[in-house]
């Protein structure tokens, strides 16, 4: 019986491999793209421009405070209103490379502003230039507080990736959503479906408490 | 553009509209209550010294932090039945909920309860309390003013959360605007205006959260 099902749902694992890279290469992307953002946006809200600090400081609540799934909906099926025409693809990098940015500027904002002032006095005195003193002196000690929740924030962003599937992308929760039609053991699939992210999410799981660990004990060393 | 966007048409569908906060408040509300449960019998299991309790825990709580909750959700909505229980969608919902937070709430206390310094419980033990008297007049009290802000940003998430409920069509407040966005093919009224109320719901959580971490911050001055 269930040997049958299992033979059965083994004729779908080209199926799934594409889930599962959908989701990879899904959530790579918007990796990439929200980490580089993420920093940028959390300089400038650091960057002691005031209206450029609170405009970034309330589109970060507006993301923050609403469900990723109406975040999707509103820019897949908004956006064209605009005469923008996305696919689905397009509209899920760009929903959850938004949302990555928003989370990761937080966190580099927090990291930044965790380092004394003191440093960036010295920095100043010694002539360095802002882009020296951010690359330099700022940034290097920031990374401390920032590495952790940002791992952790990768991990977050994986598991997010699968509510696209709501807009229809074949994503690796999709996919188990499809051969449950076919294969009505949902507890079988779905178990598989979560076997599938586990592989991925759980080493960067274990790298974040690593991290964690790390940069505390590297907190407690001496300072100079 | 949205030049004809309707205010008229999201007037029209208020009740629908209201009524679908209302079940987002309340099922948010019992699966936060239901994941506090399961919150605080994985972190006392996770805090017993033998591994028989212990590593079903821990098992339970990676399982859970390191798979999407829409695959959780599925994983009830569509296993559940197989296994002989048909119960209706929403109470599948908040099972889901409160499974998924509680690994959450889970590591939230049981940093609460680490946070306390080790020498405070050697002296609890020195000054001869019993174990339940520790908990209750030493350890707890101080955990608790640790555990309240993280708990309420885990009570922000859960409502979030709550969104995906619509893929199993309870009807929340994301199904009231996928109803707009269906019914009346306008999708900006409906997805605009349920965002508008769930950001409500954000600041009143957010609001609460700065309002205890002032009480609690001035609680802890006192002490």
């Amino acid at each position: 019986m269930i040997w049958q099902q299992f033979l059965s749902l083994a004729g779908s694992y080209p199926l799934a491999l594409r889930g599962l890279g959908m989701t990879v290469v899904l959530s790579l992307i918007s990796l990439v793209l929200g980490t580089l953002l993420g920093f940028g946006l959390g300089i400038l809200r650091t960057g002691g421009n005031r209206l450029i600090s609170s405009v970034i400081g309330a589109w970060v609540d507006l993301i923050r405070g609403t469900p990723f799934l109406v975040q999707i909906f509103l820019i897949f099926f908004i956006l064209p209103e605009f005469g923008i025409e996305l696919d689905a693809f397009t509209a899920g990098i760009i929903a959850l490379t938004n949302l990555a940015a928003c989370f990761i500027c937080e966190i580099v904002a927090a990291g930044i502003r965790s380092v004394p002032t003191g440093q960036v006095e010295a920095a100043l005195a010694s002539g360095l230039s802002r882009w020296q003193r951010m690359r330099q002196v700022v940034l290097p000690q920031a990374m401390r507080i920032v590495l952790p929740p940002l791992v952790g924030q990768y991990v977050l962003l994986i598991k997010d990736s699968s509510v696209v599937s709501a807009i229809g992308l074949t994503d690796l929760t999709r996919v188990g959503w499809l051969v449950v039609q076919r294969v009505p053991n949902g507890l079988l699939v779905f178990f598989l479906v979560g076997v599938g992210y586990f592989i991925v999410c759980y080493p960067l799981i274990m790298l974040a408490r690593r991290l964690e660990r790390r940069m505390g004990a590297a907190h407690g060393e001496v300072q100079l | 553009m949205l030049e004809n966007f309707s205010f008229r048409t999201i007037v029209e569908y208020l009740p629908l509209f209201g009524q679908g906060l209302v079940t987002t408040v309340w099922l948010s509300a019992l699966s936060f209550v239901g994941a506090l449960v399961v919150g605080i019998v994985l972190c006392a299991m996770n805090l017993q010294r033998g591994w028989l309790f212990r590593a079903p825990a821990k098992a339970y709580i990676d399982a859970v932090r390191a798979t999407p909750l829409l695959a959780q959700l599925y994983f009830l909505y569509f296993g559940l039945p197989r296994l002989g229980f048909v119960l209706p969608e929403l109470v599948v919902g908040i099972l889901a909920l409160s499974l998924n937070s509680g690994a959450y709430i889970a590591e939230i206390i049981r940093a609460g309860i680490l946070s306390i310094p080790r020498g405070q419980v050697e002296a609890s033990v020195a000054s001869g309390m019993t174990y339940v008297q520790r908990m209750r007049l030493v350890v707890l009290p101080q955990a608790f003013k640790v555990t309240i802000p993280p708990l309420l940003g885990q009570a922000i998430v859960l409502v979030k959360d709550s969104a995906l409920l619509s893929l199993i069509s309870v009807a929340e407040l994301t199904r009231a605007g996928q109803l707009l966005a269906s019914d009346r093919f306008m999708p900006a009224e409906g997805f605009v205006t349920i965002a508008a109320f769930y950001l409500l719901l954000y600041y009143c959580l957010k609001g609460l959260a700065v309002v205890s971490s002032r009480w609690l911050g001035s609680a802890g001055a006192r002490a």
